[in-house]
């Protein structure tokens, strides 16, 4: 039978559509065998083709990201003096997005190279780079890396690293739950269902001090199952910026090997948080040197300013490299039908920045720079707002750490600076202290003390 | 099925390339990546022109969720041509995706999601990572006839068939040109009548586009499948890619789209697209579609891309048309008419695993065992030798 073909492309309106296929239901004796007559009649009409419902016409629109969302706000507003505090992006004094020099010359050296091919890397993405970002966040003396018993695969950033760490642990580890804290970034606890884990809280944040709830952290952590996932935001807490101390993150240590809990790292600041990538990384490294296992997410979006390449790496420490070995052939299982292989471009400029000391050192004095003007802004804002003898304890500005402040703010004080002020943040009163320049604290602190004194 | 025994990807094979110390030179006709005459991976000049222009000036700064608008606009303009009236209504619902397999990936979870009681045929042969997404998506998956060996060509009847037996509203996998593994596609009169089919049946097309432009040099040639089920009406869905058509292997881009009733039904789709994204990478990487948004962008770039593939595709259409005379003048006994007849990058020789592995043993040349060659790997200097030994291997039938 030949096809009936009409010999315009369809134009048919959603009318059309509509009527076609109402006109199937509204006629029930139309019969399936029949309806290759229905469809040469429908055929005919040169405005009219086959339209049948859409198979996903029943999709809903998705709410708008609350994150973004805060941008999308920002970007409608006309006033002269408007302030993004949602955007968790660097920002210069004057407001600029940044490109580290070291970043631009890694850029030119690959960019002159004619040599250089733009091939499928491996599955597990560029040997160079995963060895180097194993150093980086473990040590380079680190004996996990000098027992081969750590396997490193690149990823799309923090949340690519997340997301395979997720599938992986979905499929082979026993325990299928995953502790995380309250509160914590909005996209882990989607990206760890869709891994395969379901997900459950401890307490974290304690809303009276604005600081750890270290108590609660503790009991929730020892009332959880035995070898239950834990995930620990390794420096500079998203969104609070409250970190445990040293001696605190010890206790957790012990708590956690105690009840063989597995930690998953997401390590999305390093360098970023104190101005010391070292530093940065003492949580972790504290859970490697006892001998155990651990995930850890590392993300190159912040500290190396690469946010769109989608630069990032999960290493899994294993107990032996036997172990490791096998871990690492199972995780190419869970990428190759997820995307086949990483991205080259982003890993390719931290590689060429890593393992070249010159370039490495003015990455770090750049790095610094960056963690050090977000600190210099707490220092700022926290004077502004004493010098107006604004009421509260605003130390937890500068006890914070990383990108970004938890105020302390509700919605309705948030809502009443964004209408007053054009102050753009998000509405858990969290700030980034990146969007903020000296020029613009104090319109903030004005809109703080405004807010705080004139809505409860 | 021989395929899902296969390694799992050929990728495994290039990794480790151990050249033997003793001059002997082996043939890699593996890889699914362009090579030039002298057997050398190229980088279009267009890219590197791209590349230069980026290079000190964009900064790095997210992506949305649904990736580069100018890119996807730029993409979907390939798929659907340029006076697309899908596109000036705004029905087409399109993300940035992470090359084919993210785009397929993305699909597949979008099908789980929202047709949670679908399943998903497959041609037989396919390419093997095709199984696998549909698998990690939980889509369960059934096969339809696609390759006929006797004949190394398309098993149109059985693929009829099995389109007119699949229940009513069935979702289709559909290479849209160069189908990988076999090179073996539909001719237009035959797609037309697998649309027609499609129609009664209403099942959902979905085509995996990877080879636009490189299949016949011709980007708008390659497409054709695709437009003649747009002017039948489908509602499709297309995954494309960058990774061969523009060199771009390594940077990840590509697009997934989806052709919706209407604007309203569009933003609804790619928001829910886009939700997806954002627990597996939040948004898509930069780098490569800003080559692509800064090619197509430019019409002298654009010009000299369209160019650039043309001379790809040639150089394959070429290299079939000289292994094809070499078997015949050797005095082959056997029928290579199928060389010339399959398209893209790879060709299904026929040849059995036992053949492969003398052709590997004897003559140091790698192919995957179900008799796959890539073209891609053949060049003036060793379509000889390649003849010469297969002709060595089948010449007793």
């Amino acid at each position: 039978m030949h096809p009936q073909l009409s010999s315009h492309p369809a134009h048919g309106s959603a009318t059309d559509r509509r009527l076609n296929s109402m006109l199937r239901h509204i006629d029930p004796s139309i019969a399936s065998s029949s309806l290759s007559s229905m469809d040469s009649q429908i055929s005919a009409s040169p405005t009219s083709g086959f339209h049948g419902d859409s198979v996903f016409a029943h999709v809903a629109q998705a709410p708008e990201d609350s994150i973004l969302g805060v941008t999308v706000a920002y970007n409608k507003d006309p006033s002269p003096i408007k302030l993004n505090l949602g955007v968790g992006a660097y920002r210069t004094e004057e407001g600029k997005p940044v490109v580290l020099n070291v970043v631009r010359k890694a850029e030119q050296l690959l960019v002159n190279d004619r040599s250089r091919v733009k091939e499928y890397l491996p599955i597990v993405g560029l040997a160079d780079f995963n060895k180097l970002s194993a150093k980086l966040i473990f040590g380079a003396d680190s004996p996990a890396i000098q027992e081969n018993r750590v396997t490193t695969v690149q990823c799309l950033s923090g949340t690519g690293s997340l997301r395979v760490g997720a599938e992986f642990l979905g499929r082979h580890y026993h325990e299928r739950t995953i502790y995380i804290p309250q509160p914590t970034w909005g996209n882990h606890p989607k990206i760890f269902n869709l891994g395969g884990l379901s997900v459950k809280y401890y307490r974290y944040y304690d809303p009276a001090t604005r600081g750890l709830h270290f108590q609660g952290l503790l009991e929730d952590l020892g009332s959880a199952p035995t070898g239950a996932i834990v995930l620990l935001h390794a420096c500079a807490h998203n969104p609070t910026g409250v970190d445990p101390t040293l001696e605190q993150w010890a206790q957790i240590r012990q708590l956690m090997r105690s009840k063989g809990l597995l930690p998953f790292f997401d390590s999305a600041y390093q360098g970023f948080a104190s101005g010391s990538l070292d530093a940065d990384a003492q949580s972790v490294r504290m859970f490697v040197a006892d001998g155990g296992e651990c995930l850890v997410a590392q993300s190159y979006a912040k500290n190396m300013g690469l946010y769109g390449e989608r630069v990032g790496a999960l290493s899994i420490v294993c107990k032996n490299a036997d172990v490791a070995s096998r871990v690492e052939s199972q995780l190419k299982l869970v990428i190759r039908p997820m995307f086949s292989n990483p991205p080259i471009h982003g890993a390719s400029i931290v590689a060429t920045i890593l393992k070249d000391m010159n370039m490495y050192d003015e990455w770090t004095v750049e790095l610094k720079a960056m963690a050090d003007r977000i600190i210099s802004m707490r220092h700022k804002l926290f004077e502004a707002l004493r010098a107006k003898d604004t009421p509260g304890d605003w130390s937890h500005i500068i006890k914070q750490i990383g990108m970004f402040t938890f105020t302390g703010l509700n919605s309705e004080q948030v809502a009443f600076m964004t209408k007053e002020y054009h102050i753009y943040m998000t509405s858990d009163g969290r700030i980034s202290m990146a969007g903020l320049s000296s020029k613009t604290v104090p319109h903030l602190a004005d809109a703080i003390h405004a807010a705080v004194t004139r809505v409860r | 099925m021989l395929l899902l025994n296969m390694p799992q990807w050929d990728q495994d094979l290039n990794e480790e390339k151990p050249y033997c110390d003793i001059g002997i030179t082996r043939e890699y006709l593996v890889q699914g990546a362009y090579r030039d005459d002298n057997g050398k991976p190229v980088v279009l000049e267009c890219v590197r022109e791209a590349e230069r222009r980026i290079a000190g000036n964009a900064n790095m700064e997210y992506l949305p969720m649904g990736g580069s608008i100018k890119m996807i606009e730029e993409t979907v303009k390939l798929a659907y041509g340029e006076d697309s009236h899908l596109i000036k209504d705004k029905r087409i619902a399109a993300v940035q995706a992470l090359s084919g397999t993210g785009a397929c990936r993305l699909f597949a979870d979008f099908q789980k999601r929202f047709s949670p009681d679908s399943q998903i045929y497959i041609p037989v042969p396919t390419w093997a990572n095709h199984h696998n997404i549909w698998r990690d998506a939980q889509v369960p998956q059934r096969t339809y006839h696609y390759y006929h060996p006797e004949s190394r060509g398309l098993d149109f009847a059985a693929l009829m068939d099995d389109i007119k037996n699949a229940s009513k509203g069935s979702f289709f996998l559909l290479h849209a040109c160069a189908h990988n593994p076999t090179g073996v596609d539909p001719s237009e009169e035959q797609w037309k009548e697998i649309s027609y089919q499609f129609k009664v049946k209403g099942h959902f097309a979905f085509f995996d586009m990877a080879y636009q432009g490189f299949a016949s040099g011709d980007p708008e040639r390659d497409a054709k499948s695709i437009r003649i089920f747009l002017e039948d009406g489908h509602l499709i869905g297309c995954a494309q890619s960058y990774a061969k058509n523009m060199g771009l292997y390594g940077q990840r881009v590509g697009c997934l789209s989806v052709v919706c009733e209407d604007e309203k039904q569009a933003v609804a789709v790619k928001s829910q697209l886009q939700q997806l994204a954002r627990p597996m990478y939040s948004n898509p990487p930069v780098h490569g579609a800003l080559i692509v948004s800064t090619i197509l962008g430019d019409p002298d770039l654009k010009k000299l891309w369209l160019k650039e593939v043309k001379d790809m595709a040639d150089r394959i259409i070429g290299m079939r048309t000289a292994l094809r005379e070499n078997l015949e003048k050797l005095g082959s006994p056997l029928s290579w008419e199928h060389v010339t007849k399959q398209i893209g990058m790879f060709c299904y020789s026929g040849m059995t695993p036992e053949q492969v592995d003398r052709l590997t043993s004897e003559f140091h040349i790698y192919l995957t065992r179900n008799g796959r060659i890539s073209m891609a790997g053949v060049t003036t200097g060793n379509v000889g030798y390649l003849a010469n030994a297969i002709h060595e291997i089948t010449k007793s039938g």
